[in-house]
C-alpha cells in the first residue's frame, strides 16, 4: 500500500467539516457494467435526465462528451474537427498515457481531508481528464455527464481537467440519476490547472433525487492572467449535498468567479459555499449565490474570502429567498486580510419577498401567484452571471422547468 | 354616471388613520387633480383605491364605473379598469421593464410607447425601477400605465423631480392619453397642469376634502399662500370644533 493510501485510509472515519455526517458503509458498491456507445443509443429515460442537465444527446453543439454511467465510461470522445485542439480520457487512461499527469493528480485536493476524498482515493471510479492544448480558443463546449443508474450505488469519480498557456474553453457537467435511483452517494473530487492566461468556464448542473447524497470536492488554480468561471446550478431535491470549493489565484492578475443559484426544495439539505485565496498580484474574485429554499429546505451559504496579497480583491455577493416558514438559508460570509492593501468585502441579504413587490405587480395586472412567479424568476435571473448567450438560455430554461408546477 | 365614486373612506395605516371620511366623485370623461400637503394622506387613498392589504379600510366604500371594489383584489380592480403611476414605484430585481411591457401590451406597439415617453429601447433589459433615476422613474411609470389602457388611470406626481425637456414629454403623453379617458392627478407644484386640461381639482386636508373648486383658483392659493391657507378655512375650523 502507498504512503497516500494510507493516510487516505486513516481519513475513512473522518467525518466532514461540513454537513451532515454519512454512514458510507451502507451504499453499495457494485454495478452491473455498461458497453460504450454514443448517447443517442442509451435508454431514453437515461438521455432525457442527461439533458435536464445540460447534456446534448445528439452531441451537436458540442466539441466533445465525456459519459460515464455508475463505474463505466460509455464514452469518451472529441468530435471531428476539435481533434488535436482538447482531449477527453478518462483518468486512469490519462495517468497510463502521460507519466506528468501524477503532477498534477491529489496536488490540490488532499485526499486526507475527510470520508468522501478517502473513498475518492480507496475506491476509485474513473472520472474524466480534459486537456485543452496550448493557444487553443474552443468555442463550442465540451460535455461531461455523470450518471448512476443504479439504486444506493456509491460513485466515486476523480476529475483533472488542465487549460494549458492561452487557451479557452467551456466545460458543461451534468450529473444525474437514473429516474429509478431513489439514494446513492456520489463523491466527485475534481482538480482544475488554469496555466497562463487560459479561459476555463466551467458549469456544472446537478439534478439528483430525494434521498441522493452529495459530496463533490473541488479545487483550482489560478497562474498569471488565468480566468476561472465556475458555474454551479442544483435545481432539484436532493437528501444532502455539501461542497466547499476552492479557486487558488496565485498568478497576477488572475482572476476567479462563482457563480451559485440552488433551489432547495422538500426535505434538502445544502451546504454551498465557494473559497477564494488571493495570492498574486491583481488578482480578484467574485462569489455570486442565489439561493431559494422552500418546503423543509436548508441552505447554508458559505463564503470564503482570503486576502493575501496587498493589491488583490474580491466580493461576496448572497442572495437568499425564503418560499415557506419551514424552510431556512443560512448565510456565513468570511473574509479575512492577511495583506495590507487587500480589498475584501461581502452584501448578503435574506428574506422573503416583499409585499410591497407583489402589491406593486397586481397593480398592473397580475394574479398574486403570477407576481410571485415573476419576482421568483427575477430572483433566479442569470444575466447577473455574465454567462455566454447558450448557456444562459439553457440554464434559463432549465429554472423555468423547475418553477413551472411549484407556482 | 361617476367612474370614480368614493364616499366616507377611513382608513388607517400601520395603526394610524390617515383618511377620515373621504368623499370624491369623478364623472366619466372628467380629469381632477388632487391636491394636499406632504404626508396628508393622497398615496394612501389611491393605495386605498387599489385595494392595497396595508390600507386597512375601518368605513366606506369605492366604486369604479358603477361597481363596488371594496373588497375586490388588486388584480380584479384593474381588471375592472384601474391603472395607477406609481409616486414611489419599489425596484424588483431580475424582473425586466420588457417583460411587463410584454405582459401589458402582448407586443403590439411596444416601441413606439417608449418613444413616446422617451425612454431609450435598452431600459426594456433593466430591472423594474432599479436604479432608475428620478425622472426615468416617473417616465418608466407613465409609460406602463400608458400600456396598460385603463379606463380610469390615477397618476401620483408624475411631475416631481421631472427636467424641463422631459415635462413636455410626460405632459403630452398623458395629455392625449386621458382625451378619451378619466383620471386623478396628484400634483404638488401643478407643473402638469400646463399640458393637462384637469376639470376640477381637490383638498385633502387632515384626512378629508376640505374643498373643491376650478383647479386654477386651487393652485393660486397654494402658490400664494401655502396650505396655511387651509388652516384658516371655516370649514376646516368648524370640523376641528366639532371633534
Ligand atoms: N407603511 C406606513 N407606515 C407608517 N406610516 C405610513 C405608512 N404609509 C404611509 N404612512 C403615513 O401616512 C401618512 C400619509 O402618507 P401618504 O404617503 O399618503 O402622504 P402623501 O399625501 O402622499 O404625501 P406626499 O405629498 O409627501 O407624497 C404619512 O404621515 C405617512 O408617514
Ligand atoms: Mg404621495
Amino acid at each position: 500500500m502507498s504512503k497516500g493510501k494510507k493516510t487516505a485510509a486513516d481519513a475513512i472515519g473522518k467525518p466532514a467539516a461540513f454537513g451532515p455526517d454519512l454512514d458510507i458503509g451502507v451504499f453499495e458498491r457494485e454495478a452491473a457494467s455498461w458497453a460504450p456507445c454514443s448517447i443517442s443509443a442509451l435508454p431514453k429515460e437515461v438521455v432525457q435526465r442527461a439533458l435536464s442537465v445540460g447534456i446534448n444527446a445528439d452531441e451537436k453543439g458540442r466539441a466533445g462528451t465525456y459519459f460515464q454511467i455508475d463505474r463505466s465510461v460509455v464514452l469518451q470522445a472529441i468530435r471531428d474537427g476539435f481533434a488535436g485542439k482538447a482531449e477527453i480520457l478518462t483518468t486512469k487512461d490519462a495517468l497510463e498515457k502521460y507519466d506528468w499527469v501524477r503532477e498534477y493528480w491529489w496536488k490540490i485536493v488532499d485526499a486526507n481531508t475527510d470520508k468522501f476524498t478517502a473513498l475518492a482515493k480507496l475506491k476509485w471510479d474513473q472520472g474524466y481528464f480534459i486537456r485543452v492544448l496550448e493557444g487553443q480558443k474552443i468555442t463550442v463546449p465540451l460535455q461531461a455527464c455523470l450518471f448512476i443508474s443504479q439504486d444506493n450505488f456509491n460513485q466515486n469519480v476523480h476529475n483533472l481537467v488542465i487549460a494549458e498557456p492561452g487557451s479557452e474553453v467551456q466545460i458543461i457537467t451534468g450529473c444525474t440519476v437514473h429516474p429509478n435511483v431513489r439514494s446513492g452517494l456520489h463523491v466527485g473530487v475534481s482538480e482544475f490547472y488554469v496555466k497562463k492566461n487560459a479561459k476555463l468556464t466551467y458549469t456544472m448542473i446537478h439534478n439528483w433525487a430525494q434521498n441522493f447524497n452529495v459530496r463533490p470536492r473541488a479545487a483550482a488554480t489560478l497562474d498569471d492572467g488565468a480566468t476561472f468561471v465556475s458555474n454551479y446550478a442544483c435545481l432539484k431535491p436532493v437528501k444532502s449535498l455539501q461542497m466547499y470549493p476552492v479557486a487558488y489565484c496565485r498568478g497576477t492578475n488572475s482572476r476567479v468567479r462563482f457563480n451559485n443559484i440552488v433551489y432547495g426544495a422538500e426535505n434538502s439539505r445544502l451546504d454551498i459555499g465557494s473559497k477564494v485565496v488571493l495570492q498574486g498580484k491583481g488578482s480578484r474574485g467574485e462569489v455570486i449565490t442565489r439561493a431559494i429554499a422552500s418546503d423543509n429546505a436548508e441552505i447554508n451559504a458559505r463564503g470564503f474570502l482570503l486576502g493575501e496579497h496587498e493589491d488583490s480583491r474580491a466580493h461576496l455577493e448572497c442572495r437568499g429567498l425564503l418560499l415557506s416558514d419551514k424552510a431556512s438559508i443560512h448565510s456565513i460570509p468570511e473574509l479575512v486580510g492577511r495583506a495590507k492593501g487587500t480589498e475584501l468585502s461581502h452584501e448578503a441579504a435574506v428574506g422573503r419577498i416583499a409585499e410591497e413587490q407583489i402589491r406593486y405587480l397586481m397593480a398592473r395586472g397580475f394574479s398574486a401567484s403570477e407576481a410571485e412567479s415573476l419576482i421568483i424568476r427575477g430572483f433566479m435571473d442569470v444575466s447577473v452571471f455574465g454567462l455566454p448567450e447558450a448557456l444562459k438560455e439553457d440554464i434559463k430554461r432549465m429554472v423555468d422547468a423547475t418553477l413551472v408546477g411549484v407556482f | 354616471m361617476e367612474l370614480l365614486r368614493v364616499e366616507g373612506l377611513s382608513v388607517e395605516i400601520a395603526g394610524k388613520r390617515v383618511l377620515d371620511g373621504v368623499d370624491l366623485e369623478i364623472p366619466k370623461g372628467e380629469t381632477h387633480v388632487l391636491f394636499g400637503p406632504n404626508g396628508s394622506g393622497k398615496t394612501t387613498l389611491i393605495k386605498s383605491i387599489l385595494g392595497f392589504p396595508d390600507c386597512r379600510i375601518l368605513s366606506g366604500r369605492i366604486w369604479l364605473n358603477g361597481t363596488d371594489i371594496t373588497s375586490l383584489p388588486t388584480n380584479e380592480r384593474v381588471k375592472l379598469g384601474l391603472g395607477v403611476a406609481f409616486q414611489n414605484p419599489p425596484p424588483i430585481r431580475g424582473v425586466k421593464l420588457g417583460d411587463v411591457l410584454q405582459h401589458l401590451t402582448r407586443g403590439v406597439d411596444e416601441m413606439k410607447l417608449t418613444a413616446t415617453v422617451n425612454i431609450p429601447a435598452e431600459f426594456l433589459g433593466r430591472d423594474l425601477n432599479l436604479g432608475f433615476s428620478g425622472g426615468e422613474l416617473k417616465r418608466s411609470e407613465v409609460l406602463q400605465v400608458l400600456a396598460q389602457k385603463p379606463n380610469f388611470v390615477i397618476f401620483d406626481e408624475p411631475d416631481s423631480g421631472v427636467d424641463v425637456e422631459n415635462l413636455e414629454v410626460i405632459g403630452k403623453a398623458v395629455s392625449k392619453f386621458l382625451e378619451k379617458r378619466s383620471g386623478l392627478l396628484i400634483t404638488h407644484l401643478g407643473h402638469i397642469l400646463r399640458y393637462v386640461k384637469a376639470d376640477k381639482a381637490h383638498m385633502l386636508f387632515n384626512g378629508r376634502i376640505v374643498c373643491s373648486e376650478k383647479p386654477g383658483k386651487i393652485l393660486d392659493q397654494i402658490m400664494k399662500k401655502g396650505y396655511k391657507w387651509c388652516e384658516k378655512c371655516p370649514k376646516v375650523k368648524k370640523r376641528r370644533q366639532m371633534r
